[in-house]
């Protein structure tokens, strides 16, 4: 039968990666564009609460992050599984948070210094106490612009 | 002397080391797009003054206890008829007795003399709610002025809030805002069963 005939002796071409180099930096480029360098590992567990009326937080440098949430997998045994705060690389209490938003000043330009934005991402599960308690520290730092992280809720209420 | 070509380099390991630059990036960095509800807190006092009067039809009280129950105006509401509501007392297009007083505000920008409704939200939550909760109700509030606003805008330029926003027309934006200020005030919340 003609379909199954031995390979007659002109080889089948070979397919020519020449151009593979391209479409990879072309992917690269893409990421390098599009993404963000990943600032600190993650040792708290978070789910943001989802919401509607969101904005966006346009620029990154003006930010600072606090995040909220019970210890992930690997600190549970030294930490609990309460909710903890982390600030930069190490979990934290509600006292250095002062001490955190100043240093951060610190390595702002002078005239972004007012449009510092807070951004609070917190376990959608944590209760409101220790939230309260940031915001209080906040307000004492003077740091009263502030964002609670969200996500983008698609389904009705 | 014989003019020798060029080697030709060779091009076969471009495509691994590109791929190894794309893998440094997919791991190295991250896509997300932050967002969330934009919020300002209030600056801390010095002195205590006494606390300004307001009266009780201007104030929207929405309570939320520790199990995430909401009280709003002495009232056990469902979270899903709270934008309704605060919408109602926001506007007060009915110019009720129970709802906020109207001041009368002279020479707004594209707007002229306008009632604007006195209101005021008071927020207050336990040490035990979610913080789910007091997300969702943050947004619903925030919904009740957004699409007030929203009517407003479309009424006068058929664009809504967003866009304006968008379009960076502050003027537009800041006349639409002084009709409708966004006034929630958070009190310290209680600790009641924790």
């Amino acid at each position: 039968m003609g379909k199954f005939q031995k390979k007659s002796g002109k080889a089948s071409p070979e397919m020519s990666t020449a151009s593979l180099p391209d479409i990879v930096f072309m992917l690269l480029f893409f990421f390098m564009v599009s993404t963000t360098m990943r600032d600190s590992t993650m040792m708290v567990k978070i789910t943001v609460p989802q919401a509607t009326e969101i904005k966006k937080l346009e620029k990154k440098s003006l930010v600072s992050y606090i995040n909220v949430g019970p210890p992930t997998k690997a600190f549970q045994k030294l930490y609990g599984t309460e909710p903890k705060i982390q600030l930069n690389d190490q979990f934290a209490s509600v006292d250095d948070i002062q001490q955190f938003i100043s240093s951060e000043r610190e390595a702002m330009k002078e005239n972004d210094r007012p449009q510092m934005t807070t951004s609070l991402k917190v376990d959608k599960d944590t209760k409101m106490g220790i939230v309260t308690d940031i915001k209080q520290a906040l307000r004492r730092a003077s740091a009263l612009k502030i964002n609670y992280s969200t996500s983008k809720r698609v389904e009705d209420l | 002397m014989a003019r020798r070509e060029a080697p030709e380099i060779n091009g076969g390991s471009m495509a691994d080391i590109a791929f190894m630059l794309l893998i440094f990036f997919l791991v190295a960095t991250t896509m997300n797009i932050d967002s969330g509800i934009m919020r300002k807190l209030p600056p801390i006092v010095e002195d205590q003054q006494d606390d300004i009067d307001i009266k009780e039809r201007n104030v929207f009280v929405v309570l939320i206890n520790s199990n995430d129950q909401l009280l709003v105006e002495n009232e056990i509401l469902n979270i899903k008829n709270l934008k309704d509501k605060a919408k109602e007392f926001i506007a007060n297009k009915a110019n009720l007795e129970t709802l906020p007083e109207k001041k009368l505000v002279k020479d707004i920008p594209f707007f002229g003399d306008q009632m604007v409704s006195k209101q005021v939200i008071s927020l207050q939550n336990d040490r035990g709610t979610k913080y789910d909760t007091y997300i969702t109700v943050q947004n619903e509030l925030t919904k009740a002025y957004n699409e007030l606003r929203d009517e407003l805008a479309m009424g006068k330029w058929s664009k809504t809030y967003a866009q304006l926003e968008k379009a960076h027309e502050k003027d537009k934006l800041k006349a639409i805002r002084k009709i409708y200020p966004m006034r929630i005030s958070e009190a310290e919340p209680k600790n009641i069963g924790e």
